[in-house]
């Protein structure tokens, strides 16, 4: 799950990680209110204001901007940036449309800087990353001047160590003694709320020193790992359903997979690796021919047959789907409460594309039979390949 | 032979009495494998009826003292399935298979910790897999697991996949084609886990029953890339591979927790590349998993 910028930037308050002073707000009103505020608490006019979306890159899209005059202007830039498509290297074309804000003091920048803390799969270590090239995208960094980036990684029985912290401070030449002190105990906090607010991933880009040697996070992004959703009460007030795919959240409430595609075959399998392997052999004989998978979904090994009606549904209601293609593999999950559930969507809401069906593993004959009896029009399949071919024909004639 | 588990498995079942533990020792009980112990704590002293009477524990730690038993499944919900694992690694346990979905990444971390200061005496499969299995009648094969046994077949091909449905996919490919397993495992479809490729073929290379391998991948993470490197170097048995994921989004997570392209890295054409140049087929479709490594068994003869 990802979180805004001022959210992320409120749990680092939390861990003492220095933020610059700041305050939300949904409205023109709002960022108005926040800009005087600011300017009462801070002595200076100046404030950023900055979009809140679930993507980077929001300075170049033109979602972060300077009102160096006070609260007129900053309610100017707000007016301007609320409500605009955002477009982002990360967004995608469409952009994301700003809903919120984040109004904040402006600082007197000394130097940019890197501090970022990531899963690293290989080493099975959370890995501190850190490089002068701050302000830019880290990807590039590392693909132009890997040599810029530092990284260390934590062995988490003893935590984030002192010297690997102080090994940071010396690549960001912050080894002096104004410094060193001050980020040492910014990333030993930082170590301490990536684990124990189970982040996959933090980043703080840009790092900023002021012209007064104070160090300060001047973005936050923070994505924490879904599977400690349960420990994590809290993060369900931190969740914004306005930048989810509206599908994708009916899916994740009834406890299936999906992912949308801008493809035409909708796909309802069990499985991850079945469920992107049917993506992909769509693709393989669909290119070229106008036909592409709409959606990743997966239905799970424990589904009953209400979660597949239900996915099934889902699939139905989509206006860009041309044909549904059903590719089960039945282990836990058995072939006939598949069945079951698409024959009841089906009738439900009317079957006006063509249907796919492949059915293989536990309880395939009844599976089979109730697919058979149902009256539907279904195109049964052998194997993955005779099912995706069926259905790249059905679209593409 | 095989890998890992057979004959000699003496299998426990952490959350034996829970939904999931209960139905699948059942089936594991009516394959042949060997289930000697339960462990659910503050239910020890009770019997599990699967066909047959399995002892309840309330320890892992009294269970294998109690039965000797040398491996352990684990059905235990998330936010017990680290210390579940945790505790089977104190008791001594040579192999460790957890089945459970939804681990934390940080609980994960501090387990691989654990487990790389074990050198080796215990191996953990998982979590977030289907298990292991080879094939074999009562006595000799052994399920451990939620994989659906009936599409087995005995044989000397070795299955490693990080997907369920997809290594059932291969499987069942492979026994159409009248060809047997000698041993399939799921390593699981999480980012921080045990077992990876290069330790499961490490095994498969050194089993003489295992004459040729279908290794199954996916987008995120580089342990394909690492699988390669170890075939390109060290394997002189036949791979044949898959990699689910070529049409999948970057930075969307695809089901699993490591499915995901991270920063432009994991994608399946990098992955497909290494195994490539490493002398791996790589399947064009999910459908041609088996035809593929038949085709490149028959070529090397």
């Amino acid at each position: 799950m990802k979180i805004h910028e001022y959210q992320a930037k409120e749990i680092f308050a939390r861990y003492g990680v220095p933020i610059p002073r700041g305050h939300a707000a949904r409205t023109v009103d709002e960022a108005e209110a926040a800009a005087k505020k600011l300017a009462t608490e801070t002595g200076s006019p100046v404030v950023v204001v900055k979009a809140q979306i679930h993507a980077g890159g929001r300075g170049k899209g033109g979602g972060v901007k300077v009102a160096k005059s006070g609260a007129a202007e900053a309610r100017e830039l707000a007016q301007k940036i609320l409500g605009m498509q955002l477009v982002t290297h990360q967004t995608g074309p469409a952009g994301q449309k700003v809903r919120r804000l984040y109004v904040e003091q402006g600082l007197d920048i000394a130097r940019e800087l890197y501090l970022g803390a990531v899963i690293d799969r290989d080493r099975r270590r959370i890995a501190f990353m850190a490089s002068t090239e701050g302000g830019v995208e880290i990807e590039k960094v590392a693909e132009e001047t890997p040599e810029k980036i530092v990284t260390v990684h934590v062995d988490p029985t003893v935590g984030l160590a002192g010297y690997q912290a102080r090994q940071l401070a010396f690549a960001l030449g912050l080894g002096k003694k104004e410094t060193l002190g001050k980020f040492v105990k910014l990333v030993t906090a930082l170590y301490d709320l990536v684990v124990r607010e189970d982040c996959s991933l933090c980043e703080i880009n840009p790092l900023v020193v002021t012209k007064g040697n104070d160090i300060v996070a001047l973005d936050g992004k923070m994505s924490l790992d879904d599977s400690a959703e349960f420990r994590h009460p809290e993060w369900h007030d931190l969740e914004d359903k306005d930048e989810e795919d509206p599908v994708e959240l009916e899916a994740k409430a009834a406890g299936l997979n999906y992912v949308s595609l801008d493809g035409n075959v909708g796909c309802l399998v069990n499985g991850a690796g079945l469920a992107m392997a049917t993506m992909d052999i769509i693709k393989h004989f669909g290119e070229g021919r106008g036909v592409a998978p709409a959606n990743f979904l997966d239905v799970g090994g424990g589904a009953n047959q209400e979660q597949v009606t239900k996915a099934f549904k889902m699939i139905l209601k989509s206006p860009k789907v041309k044909a549904i293609f059903v590719n089960i593999f039945g282990g836990i999950m058995k072939c006939d409460v598949i069945a079951n559930g698409v024959v009841a969507a089906a009738k439900e809401l009317g079957l006006k594309v063509p249907l796919v069906v492949r059915l293989e593993g536990t309880n395939v004959e009844l599976g089979r039979k109730i697919l058979g009896e149902s009256g539907l029009a279904i195109q049964a399949a052998s194997t993955m390949a005779d099912g995706a071919q069926k259905v790249v024909a059905a679209v593409a004639a | 032979m095989s890998i890992l588990v057979g004959k000699d498995t003496r299998l426990l079942v952490q959350g034996i009495t829970g939904s999931a533990g209960a139905f699948h020792s059942k089936q594991m009980i009516d394959y042949g494998t060997q289930v000697v112990a339960g462990v659910t704590p503050g239910r020890g002293g009770e019997t599990f009826d699967g066909g047959k009477a399995v002892p309840v524990f309330d320890t892992v730690a009294g269970a294998v003292k109690a039965t000797g038993a040398n491996t352990s499944v684990i059905f235990v919900p998330p936010p017990g399935a680290a210390d579940a694992i945790l505790e089977a690694f104190d008791a001594g346990i040579a192999l460790v298979v957890c089945i459970t979905e939804g681990v934390p990444v940080t609980d994960m971390l501090k387990v691989r910790r654990v487990l790389e200061g074990l050198r080796g005496k215990t191996r953990l499969i998982g979590p977030n897999c289907p298990g292991i299995i080879t094939p074999g009648a009562p006595g000799i094969g052994c399920k451990i697991g939620i994989m659906p046994a009936h599409i087995h077949k005995v044989g000397n091909i070795g299955v490693v996949s990080r997907s369920g449905t997809l290594t059932y996919e291969a499987v069942g490919q492979l026994t159409a084609r009248g060809v047997g397993q000698s041993t399939c495992i799921g390593i699981g479809g999480d980012p921080v886990g045990g077992m990876d490729f290069v330790d499961t073929l490490e095994l498969f290379q050194a089993d003489p029953d295992t004459h040729g391998v279908i290794l199954i991948g996916e987008i995120g993470g580089g342990a394909e890339e690492r699988a390669a490197a170890y075939i390109r170097e060290k394997m002189n048995k036949p791979v044949a591979g898959f990699i689910a994921g070529a049409t999948a989004p970057p930075g969307k997570r695809m089901g699993h927790a490591g499915a995901i392209i991270a920063g432009g890295k994991g994608t399946a054409a990098e992955k497909i590349k290494a195994l490539e140049a490493a002398g791996v087929r790589v399947a064009p479709t999910p459908s041609d998993m088996a035809d593929t490594l038949i085709a490149q068994m028959g070529s090397r003869k």
